[in-house]
């Protein structure tokens, strides 16, 4: 451990690179990876900085991860996507409240060749019916994530019990959305993405997207501040400031007018 | 500049081996050796492969210990600081991968002789000073030798030994060093020396030791030893026979 | 494979526009990843040297928990790193999480058992040829230490890129005790992981060509380094 001790020391004088992100204001947001990867931080981030002057890093996990990494204090800031586990995030103290801060919505997308016979649906519940029926593959995150547990709760109403069926057409990844899009195009399963996320991948090859429209599919985002009796750490002006701004008129228009392909990706909603 | 070395008494002698043995893997291979060791001259261990020759050099060094018995110079028993005053040229020297000048060096370093001149001066001795920016490991077998030689006299040793140090080496290299040898001779250094070249014995020996399995069967003059060998093993052995 | 073509454009396109971000990636790699084996190094190899010339109890012992070190799974030290250096373990209060530092620090625990594993082996052999001598010489421990380092350097130039190449080539570790952040710990892997994720399959496999590149380059120079050496007989 007297080694260990040393070496950290060490390195701590070795800061011969050290980041400009250090020495000015900067805070860290704990957030997802459907809200990184779809590009929006790249879109606000820099406005923000402009107005401000702070320095926002992004950790993007899966919301489950996220909120693990705040409740070690970890960060200043936590941004996700499931309402339950944000609730239960607050109830435990850990950030005084939690703000509407924006919404987009889950899809399910598919192979075209559909062996399901869902496309065109708008209730995802009967979709994932059809699905079980016919044993056709179907890709899960498996990784507590907004997303995960979205799924979780659909798989739940349709009373079919989806986890005695893993390894066999249920498929769970285990990570994050991106590459769970890539494995089910690779194996030509269903899988629950949210729009976004969607939208932005890549590699799509020759899946569309299958059931969408249900309202139980809606997907709100939430924003806290950790708490700083919970985590002294915690930047709370710049977290605060941060927060401000994203539910501020400013903050609200510039997340409206991110688009990918022209198209908006989340829809602001803060109350 | 051997003029340096001390010409007065030998400080480290009497060199008195009392009664050692040596045991390897079950084999007794040295078997009781007890002698007195000239302060000066040259003294010569030989004796038939397998004797223990070199090994018992080894204890002498101090790179072996003997299971029983013991050796003392000049009545202290042998010690770091004792071996320091020694040095000793192996049968196949260990040359280190650098210049030959930077093996002088190190050496040299290692007893506070820090002026490179006298590193040159020292590889000039052995006909090796032309070749001091040289890889050390790039030279003939005669030369490494020549250079180990010169790394074992910049110590200035009280004693020096070498174990068939000559062996498998071309005429001008044994010369060169056998010249080496009177000269520190000459200038009071003790050297003690294994060969199995009778004729490298007879050139340079002032007294010898014969070794046969581990036990010391003579030790006495040149002279007398080369012209009247009182052990069997030995007579044999100098008439070129098998000793067994 | 129409893939490799397109990403071996994109590769040449990144790096003939010296793409700022590309830039910056890479700097902060390679900075991360010889920081890391600098500092393995600077404990490794002594200790490698000790263990290869000295004897004494559990000596082999912690030879062979040092070889088993060398299969250590990255993210098991990352996910032990961060346990320590969040805000919420042992060293939280130095704030290193997500930071290159936590990187390092994490490569290190990684590549220093490699170094010290195979220096020992390199330095057991030299141990052979050099022991005599040097007890002959009565060589002081810590002045033959640092001449079997020396002198075996051409040879230990192996173990160094043994090292290197886990570092450079390494993701699960760095991308969770960085997080990956961009401009802050966004390194060479974590990016190309970013990119597969993203299925932005060309460009990820575009950064693995350069990747691979540097990987190329480092073991080339040293090739002709050693090359160089065992002409001279240092090796």
């Amino acid at each position: 451990m007297a080694i260990l001790k040393l070496t950290i020391i060490t390195i701590f004088g070795l800061t011969a690179f050290a980041n400009a992100g250090i020495a000015e204001t900067a805070i860290l947001v704990q957030s997802t990876t459907s809200t990184k990867n779809s590009g929006l931080y790249n879109h606000i981030l820099p406005i923000f900085k402009h107005d401000t002057g702070i320095t926002v890093n992004v950790v993007a996990v899966g919301t489950g991860a996220a909120i693990k990494n705040a409740m070690n204090c970890d960060g200043d800031v936590l941004l996700v996507h499931s309402r339950k586990r944000e609730n239960n995030f607050v109830a435990k103290g850990y950030a005084k409240r939690r703000y509407d801060l924006m919404y987009n919505d889950y899809v399910i997308v598919g192979p075209v060749k559909d062996p399901a016979n869902i496309v065109g649906m708008n209730d995802a519940v009967a979709a994932l019916k059809k699905i079980a029926n016919t044993n056709s593959k179907f890709a899960s995150r498996g990784d507590s994530s907004g997303t995960d547990s979205k799924e979780k709760s659909l798989w739940e109403s349709t009373g079919v019990n989806q986890i005695a069926h893993s390894g066999h057409w249920y498929r769970e990844t285990g990570s994050g959305m991106g590459t769970t899009l890539n494995t089910a195009v690779g194996m030509g399963a269903y899988t629950l993405s949210d729009r976004a996320s969607w939208r932005t991948h890549a590699n799509k090859a020759d899946f569309k997207i299958m059931v969408e429209g249900d309202k139980r599919l809606f997907n709100p985002y939430g924003v806290m501040l950790i708490d700083k009796t919970r985590c002294p750490n915690v930047n709370s002006i710049a977290g605060k400031a941060f927060i401000d701004w994203l539910i501020s008129e400013k903050g609200q228009t510039t997340i409206a007018a991110h688009r990918f392909a022209g198209k908006q990706l989340f829809f602001p909603n803060t109350k | 500049m051997f003029n340096s070395h001390s010409t007065s008494k030998n400080h480290l002698a009497p060199i008195l081996v009392d009664n050692i043995s040596l045991e390897l893997n079950n084999r007794l291979l040295i078997n009781g050796i007890s002698c007195q060791i000239n302060a000066k001259g040259i003294s010569v261990i030989m004796g038939p492969n397998g004797a223990g020759k070199s090994l018992f050099m080894r204890c002498l060094h101090g790179l072996a210990t003997p299971n029983s018995g013991q050796i003392f110079y000049a009545e202290k028993p042998l010690s770091p600081d004792i071996q320091k005053q020694q040095s000793m040229v192996f049968q196949s020297p260990t040359i280190l991968r650098r210049t030959v000048l930077a093996n002088m060096l190190f050496v040299a370093r290692q007893r506070g002789q820090l002026n490179p001149k006298t590193s040159i001066e020292y590889l000039a001795q052995v006909q090796l000073e032309h070749l001091a920016q040289h890889p050390a490991r790039l030279l003939s077998g005669g030369e490494k030798q020549r250079l180990a030689l010169a790394r074992a006299l910049i110590t200035r040793p009280t004693i020096l030994f070498l174990d068939e140090a000559t062996s498998n080496l071309d005429p001008t290299s044994t010369e060169t060093i056998e010249k080496n040898l009177q000269l520190v001779d000459q200038q009071g250094t003790k050297i003690i020396l294994v060969t199995h070249d009778i004729g490298q014995a007879k050139r340079l020996a002032d007294d010898v030791l014969f070794l046969n399995r581990g036990i010391l069967t003579e030790h006495g003059p040149a002279r007398s030893f080369f012209k009247s060998p009182a052990s069997a093993a030995a007579k044999s052995y100098l008439a070129g026979q098998l000793v067994l | 494979m129409t893939i490799y073509s397109e990403s071996f454009f994109a590769a040449f396109n990144l790096l003939a526009t010296a793409d700022k971000d590309l830039v910056e990636i890479l700097y902060l790699s390679i900075n991360v990843s010889l920081l890391s084996l600098a500092l393995s190094c600077f404990l490794g190899l002594p200790i490698g040297a000790i263990l290869a010339i000295r004897q004494f109890p559990m000596r082999n012992l912690l030879v062979g928990i040092f070889n088993a070190m060398m299969g250590l799974p990255p993210v098991v030290v990352g996910l032990l790193v961060y346990l320590h250096l969040s805000r919420s373990g042992p060293f939280g209060w130095l704030g290193l999480l997500y930071t290159p530092e936590a990187m390092i620090i994490a490569q290190m625990i990684l590549i220093t058992p490699i170094i010290i594993a195979l220096s020992c082996q390199v330095l057991e052999d030299l141990n052979e040829d050099y022991k005599d001598f040097f007890s002959s010489l009565v060589v002081p421990k810590r002045t033959a230490l640092v001449a079997y380092i020396v002198d075996a350097r051409y040879s230990l130039l192996t173990v160094v890129l043994a090292g290197f190449g886990r570092a450079i080539s390494e993701v699960g570790a760095v991308i969770i005790v960085g997080g990956n952040i961009d401009h802050l710990t966004r390194v060479m892997t974590t990016a190309i992981a970013l990119e597969t994720s993203k299925g932005e399959l060309e460009l990820a496999l575009a950064l693995g060509f350069i990747l691979l590149g540097i990987s190329l380059a480092v073991n080339f120079f040293a090739q002709w380094l050693k090359a160089t050496a065992k002409r001279r007989a240092y090796v």
